[in-house]
Protein backbone atom coordinates (compact mmCIF):
# COMPACT_ATOMS: atom_id res chain seq x y z
CA UNK A 1 0.00 0.00 0.00
CA UNK A 2 1.60 3.71 -0.75
CA UNK A 3 0.12 6.20 1.21
CA UNK A 4 0.09 9.60 -0.50
CA UNK A 5 2.22 12.22 1.47
CA UNK A 6 -1.28 14.60 1.86
CA UNK A 7 -2.93 11.28 4.07
CA UNK A 8 0.59 10.56 5.82
CA UNK A 9 0.78 14.33 6.93
CA UNK A 10 -2.99 14.30 8.18
CA UNK A 11 -2.52 11.22 10.10
CA UNK A 12 0.52 12.45 11.76
CA UNK A 13 -1.61 15.99 12.59
CA UNK A 14 -4.34 13.75 13.80
CA UNK A 15 -1.62 11.74 15.99
CA UNK A 16 0.09 15.14 17.67
CA UNK A 17 -3.25 15.87 19.30
CA UNK A 18 -3.52 11.95 20.46
CA UNK A 19 -6.28 11.40 17.55
CA UNK A 20 -6.39 8.01 15.40
CA UNK A 21 -8.48 7.80 12.16
CA UNK A 22 -10.64 5.08 14.01
CA UNK A 23 -11.07 7.40 16.90
CA UNK A 24 -8.35 5.01 19.16
CA UNK A 25 -6.15 6.83 21.73
CA UNK A 26 -2.48 6.12 20.66
CA UNK A 27 -1.89 3.49 23.42
CA UNK A 28 -5.41 1.61 22.85
CA UNK A 29 -5.79 -2.18 21.88
CA UNK A 30 -9.00 -3.33 19.48
CA UNK A 31 -10.87 -5.30 20.85
CA UNK A 32 -9.62 -9.37 20.61
CA UNK A 33 -11.12 -12.45 19.72
CA UNK A 34 -9.90 -15.54 20.43
CA UNK A 35 -11.03 -19.21 18.86
CA UNK A 36 -10.02 -22.57 19.32
CA UNK A 37 -10.32 -25.87 17.53
CA UNK A 38 -10.62 -24.38 14.25
CA UNK A 39 -9.21 -27.36 12.18
CA UNK A 40 -9.60 -30.91 13.09
CA UNK A 41 -6.94 -32.24 11.61
CA UNK A 42 -4.16 -30.12 13.60
CA UNK A 43 -3.06 -31.34 16.99
CA UNK A 44 -4.13 -27.84 17.94
CA UNK A 45 -5.31 -25.03 16.13
CA UNK A 46 -6.71 -21.26 17.08
CA UNK A 47 -7.86 -18.38 14.91
CA UNK A 48 -7.20 -14.46 16.64
CA UNK A 49 -8.94 -11.73 15.55
CA UNK A 50 -7.75 -8.18 16.51
CA UNK A 51 -10.00 -5.86 15.26
CA UNK A 52 -10.40 -6.57 11.02
CA UNK A 53 -6.89 -8.25 11.80
CA UNK A 54 -7.36 -12.23 11.53
CA UNK A 55 -4.85 -14.92 11.53
CA UNK A 56 -4.89 -18.58 11.75
CA UNK A 57 -2.64 -21.05 13.51
CA UNK A 58 -2.19 -24.78 13.27
CA UNK A 59 -0.03 -26.91 15.68
CA UNK A 60 1.31 -30.60 13.88
CA UNK A 61 3.57 -32.99 15.00
CA UNK A 62 5.73 -35.86 14.16
CA UNK A 63 8.43 -37.88 15.65
CA UNK A 64 11.95 -36.88 14.50
CA UNK A 65 15.44 -37.28 14.97
CA UNK A 66 16.79 -34.53 17.88
CA UNK A 67 19.69 -32.12 17.37
CA UNK A 68 23.11 -32.80 17.80
CA UNK A 69 23.10 -30.13 20.66
CA UNK A 70 19.79 -30.98 22.13
CA UNK A 71 19.53 -34.83 22.22
CA UNK A 72 17.15 -34.69 25.00
CA UNK A 73 15.12 -31.78 23.37
CA UNK A 74 11.78 -31.80 21.16
CA UNK A 75 12.19 -29.27 18.03
CA UNK A 76 10.01 -25.85 17.08
CA UNK A 77 9.21 -25.00 13.38
CA UNK A 78 7.63 -21.55 13.09
CA UNK A 79 6.31 -20.62 9.71
CA UNK A 80 4.18 -17.32 8.73
CA UNK A 81 2.77 -17.26 5.78
CA UNK A 82 1.38 -13.63 4.95
CA UNK A 83 -0.96 -15.13 1.84
CA UNK A 84 -1.96 -12.57 -1.11
CA UNK A 85 -5.56 -13.28 0.63
CA UNK A 86 -4.86 -11.29 3.40
CA UNK A 87 -3.74 -8.16 1.99
CA UNK A 88 -3.54 -6.26 -1.31
CA UNK A 89 -0.10 -5.98 -0.51
CA UNK A 90 1.24 -9.59 -0.13
CA UNK A 91 2.41 -11.28 -3.33
CA UNK A 92 2.34 -14.66 -4.42
CA UNK A 93 5.57 -16.73 -4.69
CA UNK A 94 8.56 -17.51 -2.00
CA UNK A 95 8.24 -16.45 1.30
CA UNK A 96 8.93 -12.30 1.68
CA UNK A 97 11.73 -10.78 3.73
CA UNK A 98 8.90 -9.35 5.54
CA UNK A 99 7.47 -13.08 6.13
CA UNK A 100 10.47 -14.67 7.09
CA UNK A 101 11.34 -11.66 9.85
CA UNK A 102 8.00 -11.92 11.40
CA UNK A 103 8.13 -15.84 11.66
CA UNK A 104 11.78 -15.82 13.12
CA UNK A 105 10.73 -12.71 15.88
CA UNK A 106 7.63 -15.83 16.88
CA UNK A 107 10.10 -18.20 16.45
CA UNK A 108 12.52 -16.23 18.97
CA UNK A 109 9.80 -14.94 21.27
CA UNK A 110 8.44 -18.77 22.02
CA UNK A 111 12.01 -20.03 22.49
CA UNK A 112 13.34 -18.10 24.43
CA UNK A 113 10.88 -17.09 26.70
CA UNK A 114 11.00 -20.85 27.95
CA UNK A 115 7.20 -21.38 27.53
CA UNK A 116 7.77 -24.95 25.71
CA UNK A 117 9.62 -27.41 28.22
CA UNK A 118 12.16 -28.94 25.08
CA UNK A 119 13.22 -31.44 27.25
CA UNK A 120 9.53 -32.53 28.00
CA UNK A 121 9.05 -33.97 24.73
CA UNK A 122 11.83 -36.54 24.39
CA UNK A 123 10.92 -40.24 23.52
CA UNK A 124 14.09 -41.37 23.14
CA UNK A 125 17.47 -39.70 23.74
CA UNK A 126 19.37 -38.96 21.15
CA UNK A 127 16.91 -41.17 18.65
CA UNK A 128 13.63 -39.60 18.82
CA UNK A 129 11.91 -36.60 20.73
CA UNK A 130 8.82 -34.97 18.98
CA UNK A 131 9.02 -31.87 16.41
CA UNK A 132 6.30 -29.06 16.19
CA UNK A 133 5.64 -27.60 13.65
CA UNK A 134 3.99 -23.91 14.01
CA UNK A 135 2.19 -22.72 10.88
CA UNK A 136 0.74 -19.03 10.68
CA UNK A 137 -1.11 -18.05 8.07
CA UNK A 138 -2.76 -14.26 7.66
CA UNK A 139 -6.04 -14.62 6.86
CA UNK A 140 -6.80 -10.59 6.32
CA UNK A 141 -4.90 -8.29 7.13
CA UNK A 142 -5.93 -4.90 8.78
CA UNK A 143 -2.58 -3.64 10.55
CA UNK A 144 -0.71 -5.44 13.57
CA UNK A 145 -0.90 -8.56 12.35
CA UNK A 146 2.67 -9.60 14.06
CA UNK A 147 0.79 -9.56 17.99
CA UNK A 148 -1.82 -11.27 16.69
CA UNK A 149 0.28 -14.63 15.08
CA UNK A 150 2.10 -14.15 18.12
CA UNK A 151 -1.39 -14.48 20.07
CA UNK A 152 -2.31 -17.66 18.23
CA UNK A 153 0.68 -19.44 18.20
CA UNK A 154 0.36 -19.14 22.21
CA UNK A 155 -3.50 -20.21 22.04
CA UNK A 156 -2.94 -23.03 19.43
CA UNK A 157 -0.10 -24.82 21.54
CA UNK A 158 -1.70 -24.67 24.44
CA UNK A 159 -5.14 -26.16 22.52
CA UNK A 160 -2.69 -29.00 20.86
CA UNK A 161 -2.79 -33.00 22.26
CA UNK A 162 0.17 -35.00 21.73
CA UNK A 163 -0.55 -37.72 18.78
CA UNK A 164 -0.06 -41.60 19.28
CA UNK A 165 3.23 -42.74 19.19
CA UNK A 166 4.10 -46.54 17.47
CA UNK A 167 7.00 -47.72 19.34
CA UNK A 168 6.58 -50.50 16.83
CA UNK A 169 6.80 -48.43 13.75
CA UNK A 170 8.37 -45.70 15.33
CA UNK A 171 5.93 -42.97 13.56
CA UNK A 172 3.07 -41.57 14.87
CA UNK A 173 -0.58 -43.47 14.50
CA UNK A 174 -2.50 -41.00 12.48
CA UNK A 175 -5.27 -44.04 12.36
CA UNK A 176 -6.12 -43.22 16.59
CA UNK A 177 -7.51 -40.12 17.53
CA UNK A 178 -4.55 -37.87 19.91
CA UNK A 179 -4.34 -38.44 23.01
CA UNK A 180 -5.80 -36.27 25.88
CA UNK A 181 -1.97 -35.50 27.07
CA UNK A 182 -1.40 -31.39 26.89
CA UNK A 183 2.34 -30.44 25.11
CA UNK A 184 4.67 -29.64 28.44
CA UNK A 185 4.11 -25.44 28.69
CA UNK A 186 5.08 -23.29 31.43
CA UNK A 187 2.41 -21.29 32.13
CA UNK A 188 4.04 -18.50 33.75
CA UNK A 189 6.66 -18.11 30.95
CA UNK A 190 4.04 -17.72 28.29
CA UNK A 191 5.07 -14.58 26.71
CA UNK A 192 2.81 -11.76 25.15
CA UNK A 193 4.11 -10.07 21.87
CA UNK A 194 3.49 -6.10 21.71
CA UNK A 195 4.14 -3.71 19.40
CA UNK A 196 4.75 -0.26 19.62
CA UNK A 197 5.15 1.81 15.99
CA UNK A 198 6.69 5.56 16.30
CA UNK A 199 4.03 7.97 14.32
CA UNK A 200 4.54 11.85 14.19
CA UNK A 201 5.70 12.24 17.87
CA UNK A 202 3.41 9.68 19.80
CA UNK A 203 4.48 6.16 20.11
CA UNK A 204 1.39 3.96 19.38
CA UNK A 205 0.04 0.37 20.21
CA UNK A 206 -1.92 -1.73 17.94
CA UNK A 207 -0.95 -0.23 14.53
CA UNK A 208 -3.61 -0.29 11.75
CA UNK A 209 -2.29 -1.17 7.92
CA UNK A 210 -1.98 2.48 7.20
CA UNK A 211 -0.35 3.55 10.16
CA UNK A 212 2.17 0.61 9.99
CA UNK A 213 3.18 2.18 6.76
CA UNK A 214 3.74 5.52 7.41
CA UNK A 215 5.18 5.18 11.11
CA UNK A 216 9.38 5.53 11.76
CA UNK A 217 9.59 2.62 13.34
CA UNK A 218 8.48 -0.25 14.96
CA UNK A 219 9.70 -2.60 17.89
CA UNK A 220 8.59 -5.66 19.15
CA UNK A 221 8.56 -7.14 22.85
CA UNK A 222 7.94 -10.48 23.42
CA UNK A 223 7.32 -10.32 27.12
CA UNK A 224 6.07 -12.80 29.58
CA UNK A 225 5.48 -12.25 33.58
CA UNK A 226 8.24 -12.82 36.41
CA UNK A 227 7.46 -12.50 40.21
CA UNK A 228 4.34 -10.38 38.81
CA UNK A 229 7.09 -8.02 36.35
CA UNK A 230 7.18 -8.19 33.10
CA UNK A 231 10.21 -10.19 31.92
CA UNK A 232 11.46 -9.51 28.18
CA UNK A 233 12.53 -12.43 26.19
CA UNK A 234 13.40 -10.70 22.90
CA UNK A 235 12.64 -7.47 20.78
CA UNK A 236 13.18 -6.60 17.57
CA UNK A 237 13.57 -2.83 16.46
CA UNK A 238 12.01 -2.69 12.80
CA UNK A 239 12.27 0.23 9.91
CA UNK A 240 14.91 2.92 9.10
CA UNK A 241 14.02 5.26 12.01
CA UNK A 242 16.07 5.13 15.40
CA UNK A 243 14.68 5.19 18.67
CA UNK A 244 16.03 8.70 20.90
CA UNK A 245 16.39 7.94 24.48
CA UNK A 246 13.22 9.66 25.69
CA UNK A 247 11.22 7.63 23.22
CA UNK A 248 12.88 4.41 24.97
CA UNK A 249 11.72 5.59 27.98
CA UNK A 250 8.02 6.02 26.70
CA UNK A 251 7.94 2.77 25.20
CA UNK A 252 9.33 0.64 28.13
CA UNK A 253 6.45 2.00 30.64
CA UNK A 254 3.76 1.89 27.96
CA UNK A 255 5.08 -1.55 27.33
CA UNK A 256 4.67 -2.53 31.19
CA UNK A 257 1.34 -0.48 31.41
CA UNK A 258 -0.15 -2.91 28.65
CA UNK A 259 1.27 -5.76 30.01
CA UNK A 260 -0.22 -5.18 32.94
CA UNK A 261 -3.58 -4.73 31.78
CA UNK A 262 -3.37 -7.60 29.07
CA UNK A 263 -1.08 -10.31 30.46
CA UNK A 264 -3.39 -11.94 32.93
CA UNK A 265 -6.46 -11.51 31.32
CA UNK A 266 -5.64 -13.51 27.96
CA UNK A 267 -3.10 -15.97 30.20
CA UNK A 268 -6.87 -17.09 31.86
CA UNK A 269 -8.36 -17.45 28.28
CA UNK A 270 -5.57 -19.40 26.76
CA UNK A 271 -5.25 -21.59 29.87
CA UNK A 272 -9.06 -21.76 30.17
CA UNK A 273 -9.25 -25.47 29.76
CA UNK B 1 -29.92 -42.63 -8.93
CA UNK B 2 -29.06 -45.98 -7.94
CA UNK B 3 -30.86 -48.28 -8.97
CA UNK B 4 -31.98 -50.87 -6.53
CA UNK B 5 -30.60 -53.73 -8.74
CA UNK B 6 -27.43 -52.07 -8.64
CA UNK B 7 -27.13 -51.61 -4.74
CA UNK B 8 -28.30 -54.63 -3.85
CA UNK B 9 -24.97 -56.34 -5.81
CA UNK B 10 -22.36 -53.24 -4.79
CA UNK B 11 -20.63 -54.28 -1.37
CA UNK B 12 -21.46 -50.34 -0.28
CA UNK B 13 -24.79 -50.10 0.31
CA UNK B 14 -24.30 -47.77 3.78
CA UNK B 15 -22.91 -45.05 4.17
CA UNK B 16 -20.14 -44.32 7.13
CA UNK B 17 -22.02 -41.42 8.05
CA UNK B 18 -25.88 -42.84 6.83
CA UNK B 19 -26.56 -40.19 4.71
CA UNK B 20 -28.46 -41.60 1.51
CA UNK B 21 -26.80 -42.13 -1.39
CA UNK B 22 -27.76 -38.46 -3.25
CA UNK B 23 -27.38 -36.79 -0.20
CA UNK B 24 -24.67 -33.76 0.56
CA UNK B 25 -22.99 -33.06 3.97
CA UNK B 26 -23.98 -30.55 6.13
CA UNK B 27 -22.95 -26.73 4.30
CA UNK B 28 -22.77 -23.57 5.79
CA UNK B 29 -21.76 -20.47 3.96
CA UNK B 30 -20.73 -17.11 5.00
CA UNK B 31 -19.91 -13.94 2.96
CA UNK B 32 -17.32 -11.27 3.46
CA UNK B 33 -15.02 -13.40 5.89
CA UNK B 34 -12.04 -11.28 4.64
CA UNK B 35 -13.14 -7.48 4.82
CA UNK B 36 -9.58 -6.34 2.67
CA UNK B 37 -10.23 -8.26 0.16
CA UNK B 38 -12.62 -7.13 -3.00
CA UNK B 39 -15.12 -10.17 -2.14
CA UNK B 40 -14.71 -12.99 0.50
CA UNK B 41 -16.60 -16.11 1.32
CA UNK B 42 -16.59 -19.53 3.35
CA UNK B 43 -18.46 -23.01 2.21
CA UNK B 44 -17.83 -25.75 4.79
CA UNK B 45 -19.14 -28.80 3.71
CA UNK B 46 -19.22 -31.50 6.34
CA UNK B 47 -15.68 -31.33 7.93
CA UNK B 48 -14.08 -29.55 4.59
CA UNK B 49 -13.81 -25.98 4.71
CA UNK B 50 -12.98 -23.76 2.38
CA UNK B 51 -12.05 -19.65 2.52
CA UNK B 52 -11.96 -17.61 -1.04
CA UNK B 53 -10.62 -14.08 -1.49
CA UNK B 54 -11.33 -12.18 -4.75
CA UNK B 55 -9.08 -9.25 -5.71
CA UNK B 56 -9.94 -7.32 -8.38
CA UNK B 57 -10.41 -6.09 -11.27
CA UNK B 58 -7.09 -5.00 -10.82
CA UNK B 59 -3.89 -3.73 -13.47
CA UNK B 60 -1.75 -6.89 -13.87
CA UNK B 61 2.03 -6.15 -13.01
CA UNK B 62 4.19 -7.02 -14.98
CA UNK B 63 3.08 -4.71 -17.70
CA UNK B 64 4.15 -7.55 -20.39
CA UNK B 65 1.65 -9.49 -18.81
CA UNK B 66 -1.14 -7.65 -19.18
CA UNK B 67 -3.72 -8.27 -22.68
CA UNK B 68 -5.25 -5.38 -24.01
CA UNK B 69 -7.88 -7.61 -25.40
CA UNK B 70 -8.82 -9.23 -22.18
CA UNK B 71 -8.68 -9.22 -18.49
CA UNK B 72 -7.34 -12.60 -16.92
CA UNK B 73 -8.74 -14.88 -14.33
CA UNK B 74 -5.37 -15.93 -11.60
CA UNK B 75 -6.25 -18.55 -9.24
CA UNK B 76 -4.36 -19.88 -6.11
CA UNK B 77 -5.41 -23.20 -4.61
CA UNK B 78 -3.46 -24.06 -1.23
CA UNK B 79 -4.46 -26.40 1.99
CA UNK B 80 -3.14 -24.84 4.87
CA UNK B 81 -0.42 -27.05 6.32
CA UNK B 82 -2.31 -28.65 9.32
CA UNK B 83 -5.47 -29.13 7.39
CA UNK B 84 -4.45 -32.81 6.95
CA UNK B 85 -3.29 -35.46 9.04
CA UNK B 86 0.20 -35.78 7.82
CA UNK B 87 1.35 -32.09 7.68
CA UNK B 88 1.61 -30.56 4.40
CA UNK B 89 4.96 -28.53 3.58
CA UNK B 90 3.50 -24.99 3.11
CA UNK B 91 3.43 -23.08 -0.13
CA UNK B 92 2.71 -24.42 -3.38
CA UNK B 93 3.18 -27.89 -4.75
CA UNK B 94 2.74 -29.93 -7.66
CA UNK B 95 -0.74 -30.79 -6.63
CA UNK B 96 -2.09 -27.44 -6.03
CA UNK B 97 -1.05 -25.51 -9.26
CA UNK B 98 -3.19 -28.08 -11.34
CA UNK B 99 -5.68 -27.85 -9.09
CA UNK B 100 -5.59 -23.95 -9.15
CA UNK B 101 -5.62 -24.22 -13.30
CA UNK B 102 -8.67 -26.50 -13.39
CA UNK B 103 -10.21 -24.17 -11.09
CA UNK B 104 -9.53 -21.61 -13.26
CA UNK B 105 -10.32 -22.82 -16.39
CA UNK B 106 -13.87 -23.38 -14.70
CA UNK B 107 -14.55 -19.97 -13.03
CA UNK B 108 -12.82 -17.97 -15.98
CA UNK B 109 -16.14 -19.54 -17.83
CA UNK B 110 -18.54 -17.55 -15.26
CA UNK B 111 -16.79 -13.96 -15.81
CA UNK B 112 -17.20 -11.36 -18.48
CA UNK B 113 -13.38 -11.27 -18.78
CA UNK B 114 -12.90 -9.05 -22.20
CA UNK B 115 -15.01 -6.11 -20.33
CA UNK B 116 -11.83 -5.27 -18.17
CA UNK B 117 -8.54 -5.22 -20.45
CA UNK B 118 -5.31 -5.35 -19.24
CA UNK B 119 -6.47 -6.53 -15.60
CA UNK B 120 -6.35 -9.42 -13.84
CA UNK B 121 -8.63 -11.12 -10.93
CA UNK B 122 -6.94 -12.88 -8.47
CA UNK B 123 -8.86 -15.35 -6.64
CA UNK B 124 -7.07 -17.18 -3.54
CA UNK B 125 -8.56 -20.12 -2.39
CA UNK B 126 -7.21 -21.48 1.14
CA UNK B 127 -8.41 -24.88 2.62
CA UNK B 128 -7.85 -24.78 6.79
CA UNK B 129 -9.63 -28.18 7.23
CA UNK B 130 -10.04 -31.04 4.94
CA UNK B 131 -12.38 -33.89 4.86
CA UNK B 132 -12.46 -34.21 0.67
CA UNK B 133 -13.63 -32.14 -1.87
CA UNK B 134 -11.39 -29.45 -1.41
CA UNK B 135 -11.42 -28.36 -4.61
CA UNK B 136 -15.08 -28.52 -4.97
CA UNK B 137 -16.00 -26.87 -1.49
CA UNK B 138 -13.24 -23.98 -3.11
CA UNK B 139 -14.61 -22.98 -6.38
CA UNK B 140 -18.15 -23.07 -4.58
CA UNK B 141 -16.54 -20.53 -2.21
CA UNK B 142 -14.70 -18.53 -4.92
CA UNK B 143 -17.95 -18.05 -7.47
CA UNK B 144 -19.70 -16.47 -4.24
CA UNK B 145 -16.79 -14.46 -3.57
CA UNK B 146 -16.73 -13.33 -7.11
CA UNK B 147 -20.44 -12.53 -7.15
CA UNK B 148 -19.34 -10.66 -3.39
CA UNK B 149 -16.82 -8.76 -5.10
CA UNK B 150 -18.78 -7.90 -8.10
CA UNK B 151 -17.33 -9.02 -10.57
CA UNK B 152 -19.78 -9.11 -13.47
CA UNK B 153 -20.90 -12.99 -14.39
CA UNK B 154 -22.89 -14.58 -16.70
CA UNK B 155 -23.39 -17.60 -13.91
CA UNK B 156 -22.28 -19.03 -10.98
CA UNK B 157 -20.35 -22.32 -10.86
CA UNK B 158 -21.17 -24.98 -8.13
CA UNK B 159 -19.33 -27.83 -7.89
CA UNK B 160 -19.75 -31.33 -6.00
CA UNK B 161 -17.73 -34.32 -5.88
CA UNK B 162 -19.65 -37.52 -6.33
CA UNK B 163 -17.76 -40.54 -6.27
CA UNK B 164 -18.44 -44.78 -6.91
CA UNK B 165 -18.49 -46.65 -3.93
CA UNK B 166 -17.42 -50.56 -5.26
CA UNK B 167 -20.89 -50.21 -7.46
CA UNK B 168 -22.55 -47.27 -5.76
CA UNK B 169 -23.08 -43.97 -7.18
CA UNK B 170 -22.93 -41.53 -4.15
CA UNK B 171 -22.89 -37.45 -4.08
CA UNK B 172 -20.28 -35.12 -1.68
CA UNK B 173 -17.88 -37.91 -0.90
CA UNK B 174 -16.03 -37.80 2.20
CA UNK B 175 -12.24 -38.96 3.53
CA UNK B 176 -13.63 -42.20 4.45
CA UNK B 177 -15.34 -43.14 1.35
CA UNK B 178 -12.73 -42.08 -1.00
CA UNK B 179 -10.35 -44.07 1.12
CA UNK B 180 -12.93 -47.74 0.16
CA UNK B 181 -11.06 -50.48 -0.86
CA UNK B 182 -13.62 -53.13 -1.23
CA UNK B 183 -15.07 -54.43 -4.52
CA UNK B 184 -14.24 -51.56 -7.37
CA UNK B 185 -13.05 -49.67 -4.65
CA UNK B 186 -13.42 -45.39 -4.78
CA UNK B 187 -13.66 -43.76 -8.01
CA UNK B 188 -13.54 -39.84 -7.18
CA UNK B 189 -15.20 -37.51 -9.86
CA UNK B 190 -15.06 -33.73 -8.81
CA UNK B 191 -17.46 -31.69 -10.85
CA UNK B 192 -18.43 -28.35 -11.89
CA UNK B 193 -21.77 -27.21 -13.33
CA UNK B 194 -22.82 -23.73 -14.52
CA UNK B 195 -25.91 -22.56 -12.91
CA UNK B 196 -27.66 -20.96 -16.24
CA UNK B 197 -25.89 -23.19 -19.31
CA UNK B 198 -25.96 -26.55 -16.81
CA UNK B 199 -22.66 -26.95 -18.37
CA UNK B 200 -19.62 -29.12 -16.91
CA UNK B 201 -16.62 -26.73 -16.28
CA UNK B 202 -14.48 -29.11 -14.44
CA UNK B 203 -14.59 -32.65 -14.79
CA UNK B 204 -11.79 -34.80 -13.25
CA UNK B 205 -11.97 -38.42 -12.50
CA UNK B 206 -9.72 -41.06 -10.29
CA UNK B 207 -10.67 -44.72 -10.60
CA UNK B 208 -12.54 -47.27 -12.95
CA UNK B 209 -16.09 -46.36 -14.22
CA UNK B 210 -17.90 -47.75 -16.98
CA UNK B 211 -19.76 -45.14 -19.08
CA UNK B 212 -23.00 -45.93 -17.81
CA UNK B 213 -22.21 -45.29 -14.37
CA UNK B 214 -20.41 -42.26 -14.86
CA UNK B 215 -23.87 -41.04 -16.93
CA UNK B 216 -25.51 -41.30 -13.86
CA UNK B 217 -23.12 -39.85 -11.77
CA UNK B 218 -23.45 -36.82 -13.81
CA UNK B 219 -26.76 -37.05 -13.42
CA UNK B 220 -26.23 -37.08 -9.75
CA UNK B 221 -24.02 -34.19 -9.97
CA UNK B 222 -26.34 -31.61 -11.73
CA UNK B 223 -28.77 -32.36 -9.55
CA UNK B 224 -26.46 -31.79 -6.44
CA UNK B 225 -25.14 -28.58 -7.91
CA UNK B 226 -28.72 -26.97 -8.34
CA UNK B 227 -28.89 -27.58 -4.49
CA UNK B 228 -25.47 -25.98 -4.12
CA UNK B 229 -26.41 -23.41 -6.46
CA UNK B 230 -29.65 -22.17 -3.99
CA UNK B 231 -27.63 -22.02 -1.20
CA UNK B 232 -25.15 -19.89 -2.39
CA UNK B 233 -27.64 -17.75 -4.07
CA UNK B 234 -29.45 -17.70 -0.68
CA UNK B 235 -26.01 -16.27 0.76
CA UNK B 236 -25.66 -13.62 -1.35
CA UNK B 237 -29.18 -12.50 -1.29
CA UNK B 238 -28.87 -12.63 2.68
CA UNK B 239 -25.35 -10.08 2.42
CA UNK B 240 -25.60 -6.49 2.29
Amino acid sequence: MIIPRLQKQRIIEYMKQGKRFDGRKPEEFRDIEIKTGISLNAEGSASVKIGKTEVYVGVKMDVMEPYSDGPKEGTLTVGFELSPMASPDFDMGPPSIEAIEAGRILDRGLRESGFIDFEGLCIKEGEKVWGMYVDIYAINDAGNLMDAAALAALVALADARIPVYDEATGKVDRHQDRTDKKLPLVKEAMALNLTFHKIGDKIIVDPTREEEQISDYRVSFACSSHKGKPRISSIQKGKEGAITDKEMETILSLLEVKFNEMYEHLSKKIFKK
Amino acid sequence: MTTKKESSESTYTKRFDGRKFDELREIETKIGVIPEADGSAMYRSGKTIAIAAVYGPRKLHPQHMQNPQTGILRVNYDMMSFSVPDRKKPGPNRRGQEISKVIEWALSQCIDLESFPNTVIDVFIYIPQADAGTRVAGINAASMALAHAGVPMREMASAVAVGKMDKTIVADVCKEEEDYEEGEGATDIPICVLSRSKQIALLQLDGKISITELKEAIEMAKKACEKIHEIQVNTLKGAK
